[in-house]
């Protein structure tokens, strides 16, 4: 017998308008996220994975190395014993995968050519197709400025900026922000793997998951008063970012405590890590707290003594947003 | 691809997808295409204006940027981390390394802040003045209109957004030095440069530049403006200019800060150094249902007006359409606007205008003394103008502004 069978038409509408009245509360069932998922279940993790020999004796980060601190922190955070599972966990075959880097920087403080690399092998094990796989960030000279081979056709891995492809022509809007969308995300991916650099920001604090997707809008100019808030946290609301975020992959293998977004040696270290999580506002959280501790180490205020505190971060995880927690009650940090 | 008409009063570019002024002579037969352009268009609305624009953009195109790129005027290196901080309008932004202003089109480069649209031009037409709007300058004549992308503000209403709350490099752009600028605008019968569709603050240095050119040859210029500037920056680069509009865009510091993402009192401080300045100044007020429409906002901006500036400044009560990230707002009642003017002509204010209402009565000039009418305008077209020598025909009152060339 069914179970609303037995119900009178009382309990059926009672259902009805409890179910209502849930989907009126997130406004977007459909849509939630592995973090949002989580979130209600069980702690956010973030896996920090290190390896002090990643560039051996010299400068240039290790390709296998990479692979390897790769492996291990995605094992991590899935739980897993085979590197290719988190994979097959994370992705199916057929579907394409955005890899939104951050080439802002620099030489210097831009996504890490080998990590990205490593990525892109994990992925293509995990039956993605090279051709299906997209590295991409706001400007291809950018891109190629710090190492990215531009290549827009044939088998290989994808690697352009949204320069080639413009912009959509109508605003996504949410809250304090009406953008136009990179198409490479609205028109190219229908997974985002968000491959971000831990860095302090001279206006938002700090800038990790969810400032990198200032790389994704037109006007990424028009949200910076205010340490950008909210406008960052509004700006990862919207259903075409939210829906296709799966993982954060944070390039930590060289971080800039001061001075930031640009490079400046004087203020950067090797961290030689990677920060992986599939909650974005975790992620940041957690990597405030190293950026507060380097600066701490070195003499400098906190960021909120330098007026600059990410307040963004808490707003992501309000009551409004949801985009994951900065509750650090509620985020397990697993290092590796 | 062609713009959608606009029939907003003000500052919108008109149909792209031609070519540019830059890029060729109007030859006679270039000539009668826009005259039967802008005929088809007037059949359908009597807001067309001139179609002079710039080249159809079929895609994303790289442009050489180091012939835009100039160092700034306006700004402070600062002393920490290459950061600098701009002085050209109120905002100030501290922009660290490799990073732009608020603008979008000033960037930090090494310490070094740049502007990356000095003679970079995404639109230009030839307008009627009296799209500007400016009533009391040069009535019945044309004006060589010109932009660059950006702007530092961000008007949820903006009509011209695709080229105002963009980077340079997302918008097509033709190289318009400022001497090619002058040339062509005396070639086509401007008697003047507009600085216009976006915010010409934020393009200054090739304003000033543009001006001296134009002033070279005759040619004179007008800046259509937010006036949301800081005052060394505005009596530099508006002191070239022979006119200005400023869209005042509300009498509230709360509807600037939520609405326009600016600041009232300094563009209200603009409008006062202007007038000391002895600068022809005429202001449009866009009313919006329901955010700037009241009475007491109506009266207290005419009253302010009239102790600040005086009488014979020209108002434009005009109508708002919806656009940009307004769109939930309906046009604005044409009553709505008839009540600000009463409320302007009752305060004492002798020039106050309907705007964006084709065919309204108070689209025409009035002798204050005679009420007798001086100047009557068809959409942008100054179709009677009865001043002489600056004054009423009828009654001999002055009626300020800038009548002839």
């Amino acid at each position: 017998m069914s179970s609303l069978c037995g119900a009178n038409r009382r309990d059926f509408l009672k259902k009805c308008l409890t179910g209502a009245a849930v989907l009126g509360v997130s406004g977007r069932m459909g849509l939630l996220s592995a973090a949002e998922e989580g979130a209600a279940l069980a702690k956010s993790r973030v896996v920090i994975a290190h390896d002090a020999m990643l560039r051996g004796a010299g400068t240039t980060v290790d390709s296998r190395r990479m692979l390897g601190l790769l492996d291990r922190a995605m094992q991590a955070l899935f739980d897993r014993d085979n590197p290719i599972e988190p994979w097959r966990k994370l992705v199916r075959p057929g579907e394409t995968v955005g890899l939104k880097v951050n080439a802002l920087g620099g030489r210097g403080l831009s996504s890490n050519l080998q990590l990205v690399e490593a990525i892109s092998e994990r992925l293509q094990e995990a039956g993605i197709k090279a051709s299906d796989i997209v590295v991409w960030d706001r400007d291809t000279d950018e891109m190629e400025h710090v190492g990215f081979h531009v290549s827009t056709g044939g088998n290989r891995v994808q690697c352009f900026g949204t320069d080639q492809v413009d912009y959509e022509p109508e605003l996504a809007m949410y809250g304090s922000v009406g953008s136009r969308l990179s198409k490479i995300l609205t028109q190219r991916c229908n997974v985002l793997i968000n491959v971000p650099v831990l860095k302090d920001h001279d206006g938002a604090g700090v800038t990790m998951a969810l400032k990198n997707m200032y790389g994704v809008i037109h006007n990424p100019n028009k949200y910076h008063p205010n340490g950008c808030n909210p406008y960052i946290a509004d700006l990862n609301m919207l259903p075409e970012i939210r829906a296709k975020m799966r993982l954060t992959i944070c390039d930590a293998t060289t971080a800039c405590f001061e001075g930031g977004p640009g490079y400046k040696p004087e203020y950067s270290w090797k961290h030689n890590a990677l920060m992986v999580s599939q909650d974005p506002v975790a992620l940041d959280y957690t990597g405030w707290q190293i950026i507060e501790r380097k600066r701490a180490e070195k003499g400098l205020k906190t960021l909120e003594g330098d007026k600059r505190a990410p307040n963004y971060i808490a707003t992501a995880a309000d009551a409004q947003h949801r985009l994951g927690t900065n509750d650090p009650r509620r985020i397990a940090v697993v290092e590796v | 691809m062609a713009r959608e008409f606009n029939a907003q009063e003000g500052e919108s570019p008109a149909v792209r997808g031609e070519r540019s002024p830059f890029s060729r002579p109007l030859d006679r037969r270039a000539f009668l295409q826009c005259a039967v352009a802008s005929g088809a268009a007037f059949g359908l609305c009597e807001l067309a204006q001139f179609p002079v624009a710039i080249p159809a953009w079929a895609g994303p195109q790289k442009q050489d940027d180091s012939r835009f790129t100039v160092e700034a005027k306006f700004y402070e290196k600062l002393p920490n981390n290459k950061k600098i901080k701009c002085k050209l309008c109120p905002r100030e932004c501290a922009v660290g390394d490799r990073e732009r202003g608020y603008c979008g089109v000033r960037e930090n480069r090494g310490g070094t802040y740049y502007t990356l649209v000095h003679s970079r031009v995404c639109a230009a037409h030839i307008d009627p003045i009296e799209k500007k709007p400016l009533f009391h300058y040069l009535p019945g004549t044309l004006a060589f209109s010109l932009a660059t992308a950006g702007c530092n503000v961000n008007c949820k209403f903006c009509q011209n957004w695709d080229i105002s709350q963009v980077r340079p490099e997302q918008v097509p752009a033709d190289y318009a030095p400022p001497k090619l600028v002058a040339e062509l605008a005396k070639q086509r019968d401007c008697p003047t440069i507009a600085y216009t569709y976006s915010e010409p603050v934020i393009f200054s240095e090739y304003l000033m530049d543009a001006a001296d050119a134009g002033h070279e040859v005759g040619v004179r210029s007008v800046a259509v403006s937010n006036g949301y500037m800081q005052e060394e920056a505005l009596k530099t680069a508006y002191g070239k200019m022979d006119a200005v509009k400023i869209d005042l865009k509300a009498f509230t510091e709360s509807y600037y800060k939520d609405v326009v993402v600016g600041e009232l009192k300094p563009v209200l401080d603009s409008l006062v150094i202007l007038r000391k300045m002895n600068k022809w100044t005429e202001i449009v007020y866009l009313v919006v249902p329901t955010l700037n429409d009241s009475e007491a906002e109506f009266r207290g901006l005419a009253r302010w007006i009239k102790t600040n500036l005086g009488v014979d400044v020209p108002i434009h009560f005009t109508q708002f359409h919806p656009q940009y990230l307004l769109k939930n707002l309906p046009i604005t009642p044409v009553p709505t606007l008839e009540r600000a003017k009463a409320i302007a002509d009752a305060e004492g204010l002798h020039y106050a205008y309907i705007g964006n209402v084709p065919g309204h009565p108070a689209q025409n000039t009035y002798c204050p003394k005679c009420r007798r009418m001086l100047v009557e305008r068809v959409g942008f077209t100054a179709s009677q103008m009865l001043i002489r020598k600056g004054s009423c025909p009828f009654c001999g009152q002055p009626i300020p502004g800038i009548w002839h060339a």
